[in-house]
């Protein structure tokens, strides 16, 4: 039997997102087996089901292009959706961060 | 004693207004949804608690939400617009095939009879219906696929499915309008679909009178006269007497016939109002003045109404989905502008007033009459 990692992933929302899900602060969502953006977002939206298609598209599963992802001070929005995040947001000491690209004038 | 409710979307939220039957003092609940565009509300006929409501951000994409309560609470539903099939190509501004993608629900209709049916027109364009309350949404393909649909391109605005009628007389019939595609109509409950603008001419296509590739901005229809259709497009306020089947210019004596929302008075199948906008360079009021106009002759002849209406240095716009009726006696008339003015009047739009002066600029009006 392979038995596989549960690991407990720190995600910091946007405003709207936060407000939308219903959440104040950090969320944690827990992840099976390698942590990459598309297994922490699968799991986010398994937990908050009103966020589907906010932080990717519904159809290609692309991240939204005003959309970022962040951690560890990178910006991994342009990563593969399946590469690894770093082992401190694995780890649950950074958090992954999805935010609003800047806009305004 | 009825009242009358206003639900108001905006670039920044929705809002919600109320009044009694004499419609001089409201009250002005919101924001609601704080900072998501909110492109249309409406109640269903049916039941009027029950909202549904189009929230949409260019960031986090489209969310739709349901009250049972008339707006107090929501509840956020489906929001899985995924087009039946291989969605095929429409043209671009440019006139190369574009590929169909879904951006956001420009308008919900709900059902006259059913308050979990709800019918919601999207960009790209297409029709979607709901049973389940929201919950879940399925295409309605004999439209986008009725064959014409290749030669469909987006106005400034995107290329949208903005309006839905639905006949009261006839429960399989309902006419869409579609920018820049024109009017379609249904006679089987949606099934299939048929162009319906034998009459327009629009001058920035190469065939002028082209079965497709009008910029229809709004179609209204008053229910006691179902077959009688008035139009404004991007040029040209239209009458159809024949369900769609032709259409002659009543753009008549008005300054200009370029504008958005069309409405037809409730008590008075003739009465329509439009709000005359100067081009579609400028998309403002001719002369800096704010004028609705009223045609009792179901077109042709217009007379402005500008009691209560800034009359001098008002550059907003009134956008198509952004006016509406009560059903009161006399008539309510109700409009937002893109400056964030809501205004009303409580006789057939011989008075005006501001209800509220300040909100995030107005996408759409919708007008609940409640017992």
């Amino acid at each position: 039997m392979n038995v596989r990692d549960v690991r407990s992933v720190r995600v910091v929302l946007p405003a709207h997102l936060r407000t939308l899900a219903g959440v104040h602060g950090e969320v944690a969502v827990q992840v099976e087996g390698d942590v990459t953006p598309r297994a922490v977002l699968d799991a986010l939206e398994s937990l908050y089901p009103t966020l589907c298609g906010t932080i990717r598209d519904r159809v290609t599963a692309q991240r939204r292009p005003f959309v970022r992802y962040f951690a560890c001070e990178q910006d991994l929005s342009h990563d593969s959706p399946d590469a690894l995040l770093p082992g401190a947001v694995a780890a649950g000491r950074e958090p992954f961060i999805v935010l609003g690209a800047i806009a305004g004038g | 004693m009825s009242s009358v409710r206003l639900l108001v979307g905006t670039r920044k939220g929705a809002f919600i207004l109320t009044s009694d039957a004499a419609r001089r003092k409201w009250s002005v609940d919101g924001p609601q949804f704080a900072g998501w565009e909110i492109y249309h509300l409406k109640g269903s006929p049916a039941n009027p608690d029950r909202i549904y409501a189009s929230q949409s951000s260019s960031w986090f994409g489209q969310v739709v939400h349901r009250s049972d309560d008339g707006g107090k609470s929501w509840e956020t539903v489906g929001n899985d617009f995924s087009y039946e099939g291989v969605p095929g190509t429409h043209q671009w501004y440019d006139g190369t095939p574009h590929p169909w993608e879904f951006a956001r629900v420009w308008h919900f209709e709900p059902a006259l009879d059913d308050p979990d049916t709800v019918y919601a027109g999207v960009e790209d364009a297409a029709l979607f219906r709901s049973t389940d309350g929201g919950a879940s949404w399925k295409e309605l393909t004999g439209l986008r696929c009725n064959g014409t649909g290749s030669q469909w391109q987006p106005g400034a605005g995107g290329m949208c499915t903005h309006t839905i009628l639905l006949d009261p007389s006839d429960s399989q019939r309902m006419f869409v309008a579609i920018s820049a595609a024109g009017v379609f109509r249904t006679d089987d409950g949606g099934r299939t679909w048929q162009p319906k603008t034998k009459g327009l001419s629009s001058n920035f296509m190469p065939d002028q009178a082209a079965e497709v590739g009008h910029c229809v901005h709004r179609i209204a229809q008053h229910p006691d006269r179902p077959a009688t259709l008035f139009m404004q497009k991007h040029w040209d306020v239209m009458r159809s007497d024949d369900a769609g089947e032709s259409w002659v210019e009543v753009s008549g004596d008005l300054p200009s016939d370029f504008g958005f929302p069309i409405a037809i008075n409730s008590n008075e199948p003739d009465t329509v109002y439009v709000v005359p906008i100067e081009s579609d360079s400028v998309h403002y009021p001719p002369e800096g003045k704010l004028r609705v106009y009223r045609s009792k002759t179901g077109g042709g002849e217009w007379e402005p109404l500008t009691d209560g209406l800034p009359q001098e240095h008002c550059y907003v716009n009134v956008l198509r989905d952004a006016m509406d009726v009560d059903h009161l006696d006399p008539c309510g008339v109700y409009f937002g502008t893109t400056g964030g003015q809501v205004y009303g009047s409580p006789d057939g739009g011989d008075h005006w007033t501001p209800i509220v002066t300040h909100l995030p600029s107005v996408l759409s009006i919708e007008v609940q009459d409640l017992a």
